[in-house]
């Protein structure tokens, strides 16, 4: 994903002189390299001053650009929060904020790498959109349309490397702020998911269908603010049963805005969630080996189930 | 390109008005920040009436932003002056019909950005400058006035080293340099603060030391600068400059004086020149 955002952003830079990059010392390899060899006026390393990244990124914006801020995301947004919400969300201004590397995917760098909170931090500042694309090409679908269409301030949260395509087979297209069935099931489960766990999601599908003979929905909420709340109120009234999956604390994320939607609509279909833990987890192993301590995996999703 | 005369006995009588006007306006609300207006109002009438190109008309190739949010009022009135805000704007300071609060907000006329957490400005000025050189390629200035507060945070350190970093010689900041904050003196609550000039040489900044109301000798400093590097204009003041009482109280860094305590102000108000 990381290298697929350099390209993306590489090739809407050609065309567009507006776009940005600025980086805290962490940079997508690939054509990040090549955007900073051919643009090197609109490529900026802040050094490991993630504040100042987001500041002079919001003055360049005031000055008619489009800025780009990467690095990992507990810097891009955690550290330099104020700024995200003043100098970006409350003059309402056209910058992207990449969270890289979201999650617990950096497993064995330990809890201060860790990024679990951040949907419900970068959804409770209004003004703010929030995506979260699930593969690669998604991904560049999102941020062709950061680069080109949003009016305001997007926090988006990528994974890290790797993502397998997901999406070329998708029922629906992409269109941010509508959720976007990845695969039409029967009307027995539905899987709302977004992000790094939509592969997940796949497996607990499969393997339920291995099972059962069922065939579950998959939906890539890839915008969770704004949320598709007529979408999603029409998945959970289409579907016996519900399941949230995502790779963040239980509260402040898409778990517990679904809920929000089915209460307030009076939805009486079954409705579960897998989320992290609200736990800092001392466990120093793989990134899956993690996921099953926080209880977010195939085998315990399907067998709870 | 800048003017090469400025009328310091001019410049004395519009701040002399404009702490007039700031007063007035001090009588309809409860809180104002006034004594951090009048420490750096020298300062924003010599950036408006002498540096910037044209300020307040709409081919002004420079941007000023007011990083020390609470000193809005100078700025308000200047603005006023210019013709940018309106008198029933000022009027209407901080009332519920009104579009002007204790800080600026972006898409008000004239203010170019939304302070007012202090520590925010500096990076705002310097993607502004970076953007003005290194991008469109142009010769926009950008003007900024801190707070020595402001220094005290990291965010304004990190931005300094980026500016230098970044070679923004087109970013032109001014410290408003009173000494005072909340818990009092700085050289007393936090005396390793200083010096501040040599910190902000070691960043590779170019400097300049004055009396920040001696508006002459702010226009001359600025005017003089060798270039090549992000500049700033140390200007030694005096919080709540101008009404004796104010002078040196924190209590003014909020209050607004009484109907009494306006009335003596008003009678004491001279031209300030030092």
């Amino acid at each position: 994903m990381r290298n697929k955002f350099a390209d993306a952003i590489y090739e809407i830079g050609k065309t567009n002189p507006r776009i940005c990059a600025l980086v805290a010392d962490i940079s997508p390899a690939g054509s990040m390299v090549r955007f900073r060899e051919e643009f090197p006026e609109r490529f900026v390393n802040c050094g490991v001053a993630e504040q100042a990244m987001i500041g002079i990124a919001a003055g360049m914006a005031l000055k008619g650009m489009r800025p780009f801020c990467y690095t990992i995301a507990t810097f891009s947004l955690y550290r330099p929060f104020e700024m995200v919400r003043d100098d970006l969300a409350y003059q309402n201004l056209p910058v992207t904020v990449i969270g890289m590397g979201a999650g617990v995917i950096y497993s064995t760098l330990g809890g201060t790498h860790h990024t679990m909170e951040d949907i419900a931090v970068a959804s409770a500042i209004p003004n703010m959109t929030v995506l979260a694309p699930c593969d690669p090409e998604e991904m560049r679908l999102a941020t062709t349309w950061c680069a080109t269409e949003s009016t305001g301030p997007v926090y988006m949260r990528l994974g890290k490397a790797g993502e397998p395509d997901l999406t070329s087979d998708a029922v629906d297209p992409f269109e941010v702020g509508k959720i976007r069935y990845l695969r039409r099931g029967d009307g027995d489960l539905c899987i709302l998911t977004y992000g790094i766990t939509t592969k997940m999601a796949f497996d607990v599908a499969d393997r339920i269908t291995a099972r059962t003979g069922k065939a579950p929905s998959v939906v890539s909420v890839h915008t969770i603010k704004p949320l598709d709340e007529a979408g999603i109120l029409a998945a959970l009234n289409a579907h016996d049963r519900t399941v949230v999956i995502e790779e963040h604390v239980p509260h402040g994320g898409l778990a517990s805005r679904v809920k929000e939607i089915a209460w307030d609509n009076g939805v009486t279909k079954g409705l579960r969630s897998f989320t992290l833990k609200d736990e800092f987890i001392h466990f120093y192993g793989s990134y899956d080996e993690l996921l099953v301590r926080h209880g977010l995996d195939v085998s315990q999703i399907c067998d709870s189930l | 390109m800048l003017l090469k005369h400025f009328d310091a006995a001019a410049a004395r009588k519009r701040c002399m008005t404009y702490r007039r006007r700031i007063l007035d306006i001090s009588q309809q609300v409860q809180a104002l920040h006034a004594a951090g207006a009048f420490s750096c109002l020298e300062m924003v009438d010599v950036i408006y009436n002498g540096l910037m190109r044209g300020a307040g008309s709409d081919n002004c190739p420079d941007t000023f932003l007011m990083s020390k949010g609470h000193g809005c009022m100078a700025q308000y009135v200047i603005l006023e002056g210019l013709g940018v805000l309106t008198h029933r704007d000022l009027d209407l300071y901080c009332k519920p019909d009104g579009r002007l609060g204790c800080h600026p907000d972006y898409g008000v006329p004239g203010i170019e950005a939304s302070t007012g957490s202090l520590g925010h400005g500096m990076g705002l000025a310097t993607g502004m400058a970076y953007t003005e050189r290194h991008v469109h390629k142009g010769d926009g200035l950008i003007f900024t006035v801190l707070s020595d507060g402001e220094l005290q945070e990291g965010s304004t350190w990190e931005c300094m080293m980026m500016a230098a970093n970044l070679g923004v010689d087109n970013l032109i900041a001014f410290l408003d340099h009173n000494g005072m904050q909340s818990f009092g003196n700085t050289a007393e609550t936090h005396p390793k603060f200083y010096p501040i000039r040599e910190k902000v040489e070691a960043f590779n900044w170019e400097t300049a030391e004055v009396n920040g109301h001696d508006a002459g000798a702010v226009f001359d400093a600025v005017t003089k600068r060798k270039g090549g590097r992000p500049f700033m204009l140390i200007g030694n003041t005096v919080k709540g400059r101008g009404v004796s009482y104010m002078e040196g109280g924190a209590i003014w860094h909020y209050r607004s004086p009484n109907p009494e305590e306006y009335k003596q102000a008003m009678a004491e108000l001279a031209e300030v020149s030092s």
